[in-house]
């Protein structure tokens, strides 16, 4: 029973079907009037309104565009000059690292304060509540500089048993917390917030027959949240954490409060030396917009992933698709399909 | 007010060991009683059929002998094991997840929703338990699992995704999922409710197979005809207690209790 024998079956009883159904039905003679069946042409519905629309916001574009390009204040040589300069970078590879180290650190808290939030202990869900109240509920600028100043309120950091004076480890708070720890401290605690009720929906979503099944399969609490729970909420998880990755991205340029050298922090210290703000501006966003754009494969490819067994058939990948294409127009053997099509005519 | 049934005078000869004993188990829910003093015993290598309304704790009699529900009061005993509890002098205290974990791979479960992992293809349903709690080499457990497929009639969905599986199928791979933990006890709630019916069939011959070989099964079902023709004992409950309980011709042709003749006439 292979699938192509199959098609090829069905659309030969098809066919006989037809002919059979239109010869003995009482208005055999009715449905076949003449022989000029095949020279009616169908015309589609004419959408004049479509050519109009399109023609404005054409022009309107192309307008910003001339006016745009041909603004004798911009120095379109400086972004090019710009657009590879060390210090910027520098700052994109500073972007990137704290994007990454941000948003990885988030997402393993994330998952304790969904797990937190989710328990059955009302101390521990309670905690969780309250944590995400604090740090979604105030503006994240706010934070921000609240990690920078960390050093006024607590002059030394210390690692011992609480209230008491065993102590194993201190140090200055404004030695450990350099801008750069606190803006990632900011942006990880921040996000870990949101993070942990995307997980938590996630976790919800995973119907309550699988933690039966999986239990009475004699998996451990934590075996089957590894491996039946995480992988389904995963699916769930997955997409809104690629709009949060792509917020993260953006966020790390509000650390320039803090003098943190990310690009945008790059951006502003060289324009004003050399006073092409909008040029450096321009410059940060080419970056930006280029970072965001890789981080959308790595989410349709992990989406994919978390996505086996919920659709019946995946659709081919981007390369999968280019593949076929080019191996259709290669030249070579007839292909199969178009002898057939030209026996059936 | 409770009614236990001595279990031990049903007409079946048993010459064997009782593998499953329950003992006055008693378990609400806030103040709804839904299990009252129920006692049962299932000896090895026979078919139990649970019969009863709707509401009646069939449901959570089966549930509680794999420990997924607690219990209030009583005991169950599972091949000489106490099940999820140990005894020191007259109280039980609950075992850690870790122990009870240990005790449920000999206790296999099938669902009346299959409950399949939707993430895995069926092979690798069947093969997740063996091979990462069980210590079972990949290789091995692939044979097996290709193997147990086979019994249950689907080896050519062996990679397919339970979304590509009909009801009947993934009923069957649900089986063959708990078979592959080779477990002592079968608990089935319902396996056929949720099917269409020109599938049921196809998962009761799946079960009529697995009592031949001289499983142990518990099994919850609405089915008559197969009551009837596989189970060596059959028990009737209605509102948390065991109403009935002997040989299948005795309870279903000359049940004694009218709630026992009321439901039967329901069913029929
Ligand atoms: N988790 C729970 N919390 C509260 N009540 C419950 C819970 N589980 C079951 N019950 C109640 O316990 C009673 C028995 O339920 P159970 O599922 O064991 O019945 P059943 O005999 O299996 O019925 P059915 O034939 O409908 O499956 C019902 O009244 C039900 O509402
Ligand atoms: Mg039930």
């Amino acid at each position: 029973m292979t699938l192509q024998g199959r098609g090829e079956g069905e659309g030969e009883g098809r066919g006989h079907g037809l002919g059979q159904g239109l010869l003995a039905g009482p208005s055999a003679n009715a449905a076949a009037p003449d022989a000029t069946d095949g020279d009616v042409v169908a015309i589609p519905l004419r959408r004049p309104w479509r050519w109009i629309s399109a023609a404005v916001v054409l022009l309107l574009v192309a307008a910003f565009a001339f006016s745009v390009l041909t603004n004798p204040n911009i120095d379109f040589a400086a972004i090019g000059e710009f657009l590879f300069d060390p210090r910027i970078l520098e700052g994109v590879w500073l972007t990137v690292v704290i994007t990454v180290i941000a948003m990885v650190v988030s997402t393993v808290l994330a998952i304790v304060i969904a797990a937190m939030r989710l328990s059955s202990n009302p101390v521990l869900s309670t905690v969780a509540w309250c944590y995400v109240w604090v740090f979604r509920g105030t503006p994240l600028l706010v934070q921000i500089v609240l990690w920078g100043y960390l050093g006024l309120l607590y002059a030394k950091l210390s690692v011992g048993v609480p209230f008491t004076d065993v102590v194993f480890w201190q140090v200055n708070t404004n030695e450990l917390i350099s801008a750069f720890v606190a803006g990632l401290l900011a942006l990880t605690l921040n996000q870990a917030a949101y993070s942990s009720e995307i997980v938590r929906a996630g976790m919800v979503s995973v119907d309550e027959g699988q933690h039966e099944a999986a239990y009475s399969l004699g998996m451990s609490p934590l075996y089957t949240f590894r491996r039946v729970l995480l992988p389904q909420a995963m699916r769930v998880i997955i997409p809104p954490m690629g709009n949060e990755t792509i917020s993260m991205l953006k966020n790390t340029s509000l650390l320039s409060v803090i003098a943190v050298l990310e690009i945008y922090t790059q951006a502003t210290v060289i324009s004003s030396q050399n006073l092409k703000q909008v040029e450096l501006l321009i410059v940060a966003s080419l970056w930006y917009l280029f970072m965001t754009s890789v981080l959308s494969i790595p989410q349709y490819y992990l989406e994919r992933r978390y996505g086996r067994g919920t659709s019946r058939n995946l659709p081919p990948t981007p390369l999968q698709r280019m593949r076929r294409a080019f191996a259709a127009r290669r030249p070579g053997p007839a292909p199969a399909p178009e002898t057939k099509a030209v026996s059936v005519v | 007010m409770s009614i236990t049934v001595p279990t031990t005078d049903s007409a079946t000869p048993t010459p064997t060991r009782s593998l499953v004993e329950i003992r006055r188990v008693r378990k609400s829910f806030g103040a709804h009683e839904v299990l009252r003093d129920v006692s049962l015993a299932v000896p090895e290598g026979t078919v139990t059929v649970l019969l009863g309304p709707s509401g009646s704790g069939k449901s959570t009699l089966l549930r509680c002998i794999n420990h997924l529900e607690t219990i209030d009061g009583g005991r169950i005993i599972v091949d000489g094991e106490l099940i999820g509890y140990r005894q020191v002098g007259h109280t039980i205290h609950e075992m850690t997840p870790k122990q009870i974990a240990r005790q449920r791979r000999d206790i296999g479960m099938v669902f009346q929703r299959f409950n399949l992992f939707p993430h895995m293809t069926a092979l690798e349903n069947i093969v997740e338990a063996p091979t990462g709690i069980g210590g079972v080499p990949r290789t091995q457990a692939r044979t097996r699992a290709k193997d147990l497929l086979d019994r249950v009639g689907i080896a050519d969905f062996a990679a397919h995704y339970p979304a590509q599986l009909s009801g009947g199928q993934q009923q069957r791979v649900a089986i063959a999922r708990a078979l592959a933990m080779d477990p002592k006890l079968m608990l089935f709630d319902e396996p056929t409710s949720a099917l269409d019916p020109e599938l049921v069939g196809d998962v009761l011959d799946v079960m009529r197979e697995l009592a031949k070989e001289g499983m142990t099964m518990i099994v919850v079902t609405h089915e008559i005809g197969f009551a009837r023709g596989v189970a060596d004992q059959v028990v009737f409950m209605d509102g948390g207690v065991v109403v009935e309980a002997g040989h299948p011709e005795e309870v279903l042709d000359r049940p004694q209790r009218q709630r026992t003749r009321n439901f039967l006439e329901s069913v029929r």
